[in-house]
């Protein structure tokens, strides 16, 4: 197992090191010139120069790189163009804010999803079942933005129950959360729905049946177990995905996270706040994957890693 | 067993606490909330329209303007004389103002500031304002010291000696840029100056938690007695403008930052309740496209003239809603030079196919149009598009990213059209020659350039220095009337096609008050927050 999971570390910090890479290099190409963003509009041809050769723009994308992993391995991940301020700042102060999204993300998906996907797998070709296939596709398919805006409006301005956006308590993350919760739980429905028939079929469970159980004691003791490994992949997919940030979510809640951040970096150009975000990406989407891994010798034995 | 759970859950929803700020209960408190971060408070690096008037409220410079004008008088200055040949000004500082800190501001402090606006290190984007003082190109290149025309006379005396005699310097002196800063603090914060800045001004940070909120705290010592009335400012960021539209609705919030949804103008004007909230006043602003003039056709004045008269501004103006007014010109109505009587090419679809005809260009031709990807600017570049097809130019759009279309603006040859929606010039100061220099002169033109005309006349270059040496304040008329021949005749060689003069829109509560155009301030933009009062408690 130790050996597993050395071999992962090792893997993960080539596949960081080919991230931080091909970003660099994409930024570099791109037809903006961060030394004019920062400059502004008034400034003389000489203060753009003197801004670029402050900030080594003016070195070739080699020297640029390397000097950037050099500082990187340092921990230093340098201070953004337009605030000047750490980059290690700013990711710290949205990352608690992140986390916490995340969490209520995937727990209203999974509250959305698995309940929906497990009955219409049990109640096959029912009523229940197409109407949970239709609404995971709505789920799937409805705009985030609007999606969010009608709760605000509606849970929030017309009947004053949840704040109208922020930050700071439980209630703050509700809507939110549940916003995330429609558009991913859809997939989790289906996901475990298809998982479900697959394992509602086979020769363990109808013994189980045979053998007096209840319908609920076959679903939950029996087929849940296997059927939860693909979801457990995509939780782990989930948990990078929300890490590096849900920007319109986001923005129309006013949540403090990454993904706020990385938009308005990417608008002028703030190359290393984008390559902070980019990074703290990569680590969730690696660390996800990892857990999720992790998770599947608990729930299936005959998986193991040597 | 999961239902229970959402019961839970639901239930500690409702028991937590909702949304009201707890701070500033029993004090005159307002809140005004951003989409954006506000990106620094350094007073010479903050250049966007969002810190501009947040820097005004925590340092000052020497020159300022009175409330909702654009009339300068001195500020941190006492009083100010300027020298016979129009080349040296010096400054007299009040005594007794105090940086945040307690010391006292003296005049070695302003040439510590200027100096360190114009030394590379600090990445200043106003260092450009300050290069026709004395020296100030041989200290940006490192070869002296200090800025040799930036003279401590004694304890509360400065003297700046120009090189040229410019009669916009003292504009230059109320800029941001040049407001003063202790040298103790900048040494003591390092970088970290721009998120704990200090000043003079009437207000301190209180408390900046990123990407939450922003809280100034009012300075009891600001040097202006009974200045500033509120105890305290929050400026809440990440809020969408919906959002923040909802929430100044429910009296939760005071001031819409980023401005009144597009989607909500139109009702909001139109009922008569909410349009009693709306502040609207003038900016030194002009909307514009530029016709690259070193690419062909559009190198022959005609081609560039028949362009001006075929596009319909008011079309354009109704597109966004009527919050703007037609432009003739290359000022806006605010700036003094303004020629209110200058017709401007009038829209005339015949006269422009006959005068592309008269340049060889019966059938038209192709070319390009550079838009930025925000709205409405993409429904602007079709409504130009649409009006340009009428008379035989067929234009393919581009509506790219803004750091992109800048980009291409700033190539040589890189944008034959340009519609600079998003990015419209407003000026640093109002003073005729800012929307020259940067933008209209042959001495701007080098790659990055935000001349996007590639506009060069010698000719008025020429004449705009001379008008830029009359210095005296008995030329001021005779300068303005030199401003108005100098556009007119810009006008005549068509480098720009002028379209709108932007207004500005600031919803706020209705518990707030003062002077009457303080919430569309032109320099303090967009609001005054010093002389913001609240009514009612």
């Amino acid at each position: 197992m130790s050996a597993y999971l050395l071999r992962r570390l090792v893997q993960s910090v080539l596949i960081l090191i080919g991230v931080t890479f091909i970003t660099f290099v994409l930024l570099y190409a791109l037809p903006a010139d961060p030394a004019r963003m920062i400059a502004g509009r008034s400034a003389t041809t000489e203060t753009v120069e003197r801004i670029r050769a402050e900030l080594g723009l003016d070195q070739p994308l080699p020297v640029q790189y390397g000097r950037y992993l050099a500082r990187l391995v340092q921990g230093d991940l340098g201070r953004s163009y337009a605030q000047k301020v750490e980059v290690e700042a700013l990711l710290a102060s949205r990352l608690g804010a992140t986390f916490l999204l995340m969490i209520g993300g995937i727990a209203f998906e999974l509250l959305i999803g698995l309940p929906a996907g497990t009955v219409a797998a049990v109640r096959r070709r029912g009523a229940f079942d197409r109407s949970v296939m239709v609404g995971a596709f709505l789920g799937v398919s409805a705009p985030q933005f609007v999606v969010g805006l009608l709760l605000l409006y509606v849970l929030a301005y017309k009947w004053p129950l949840f704040p109208l956006g922020g930050y700071g308590s439980i209630a703050h993350l509700i809507l939110p959360a549940v916003t995330l919760g429609i558009a991913g739980g859809g997939w989790y429905a289906r996901i475990m729905r298809s998982a479900m028939l697959d394992v509602i079929h086979q020769d363990y469970v109808r013994t189980a049946r045979a053998k007096g159980a209840g319908e609920a004691r076959v679903v939950t003791r029996h087929a849940l177990r296997n059927a939860l490994l693909p979801v457990v992949s995509m939780i782990g997919l989930d948990f990078g995905t929300f890490m590096g940030g849900v920007v319109v979510v986001e923005s129309v809640f006013g949540w403090p996270g990454i993904g706020q951040l990385a938009w308005q970096a990417i608008q002028i150009v703030d190359i290393p706040v984008i390559m902070g975000v980019v990074l703290v990406s990569a680590v969730a989407i690696l660390l996800g994957n990892l857990l999720a891994d992790l998770v599947y010798p608990l729930l299936d034995p005959k998986i193991r890693y040597g | 067993m999961r239902r229970g759970w959402l019961v839970v859950i639901v239930v500690l929803a409702l028991l937590a606490p909702s949304g009201i700020p707890t701070w500033g209960q029993g004090r005159a408190t307002m809140i005004v909330t951003f989409k954006d971060d506000v990106s620094t408070l350094d007073p010479a690096i903050g250049y966007d329209w969002q810190n501009w008037s947040i820097i005004k409220s925590i340092s000052d410079g020497l020159m300022d303007y009175e409330p909702a004008t654009t009339t300068l008088v001195p500020h941190l200055a006492e009083s100010y004389s300027v020298s016979a040949d129009g080349r040296t000004y010096t400054f007299r500082l009040r005594r007794g103002v105090r940086f945040h800190n307690g010391r006292e501001v003296a005049a070695a402090d302003v040439k510590y500031t200027m100096e360190r606006v114009l030394n590379p290190k600090t990445q200043s984007p106003g260092a450009g304002f300050y290069g026709g003082i004395r020296g100030a190109a041989a200290f940006g290149e490192g070869k002296a010291k200090e800025v040799a025309g930036i003279r401590v006379v004694d304890k509360y005396t400065v003297a700046f000696t120009l090189d040229k005699p410019n009669a916009a310097f003292l504009h230059t002196m109320a800029l941001n840029f040049s407001h003063v800063v202790p040298k103790e603090e900048v040494a003591r914060l390092g970088a970290d100056f721009g998120h704990k800045p200090v000043g003079t001004g009437a207000f301190r940070v209180k408390e900046w938690v990123l990407g939450q909120r922003l809280v100034l705290e009012r300075n009891p010592n600001y040097f202006l007695r009974g200045r500033p009335y509120l105890d305290e400012i929050v400026f809440q960021v990440g809020v969408e403008p919906n959002v923040a539209f909802l929430r100044l609705q429910r009296g939760e919030v005071d001031i819409l930052g980023d401005g009144i949804p597009s989607a909500d103008f139109v009702k909001v004007m139109a009922d008569a309740r909410l349009s009693k909230l709306v502040a609207v006043g003038d900016q030194l602003q002009t909307g514009y496209v530029t016709i690259n003039t070193q690419v062909e056709p559009l190198n022959d004045v005609r081609v560039r003239r028949a362009l001006n008269m075929a596009i319909d501004k008011g079309r354009i103006v109704r597109i966004i809603n009527n919050r703007a007014a037609p432009a003739n010109q290359i000022l806006p109505p605010l700036m003094p030079g303004y020629d209110k009587d200058y017709k401007g090419y009038p829209f005339d679809r015949e006269q422009a196919k006959k005068l592309l005809a008269e340049a060889g260009y019966p059938n038209g031709f192709r070319t390009t149009l550079y838009a930025n990807n925000t709205d409405p600017n993409p429904r602007i570049a079709q409504a130009i598009q649409q009006d340009l097809a009428a008379i035989g130019v067929r234009v393919e759009l581009k509506t790219l990213a803004q750091s992109t279309v800048i980009e291409a603006g700033g190539t040589k040859g890189g944008a034959p059209l340009l519609w600079s929606g998003g990015m419209a010039w407003i000026a640093d100061y109002p003073d005729p020659n800012n929307f020259y220099w940067p933008i209209l002169s042959c001495a701007a033109l080098a790659p990055g350039t935000w001349n996007w005309a590639w506009y060069c006349n010698r000719e008025v270059e020429k004449m705009v220095e001379e008008a830029d040496a009359m210095v005296q304040p008995a030329q001021a008329a005779a300068r303005a009337a030199k401003f108005r021949q100098i556009y007119r005749k810009i006008m005549d060689d068509a480098p720009w096609i002028p379209v709108f003069n932007e207004r500005r829109y600031t919803m706020h509560s209705a518990r707030l008050g003062g002077v009457k155009g303080i919430f569309v301030d032109p320099i303090h933009i967009p609001v005054h927050y010093d002389e913001v009062r609240v009514q009612s408690r």
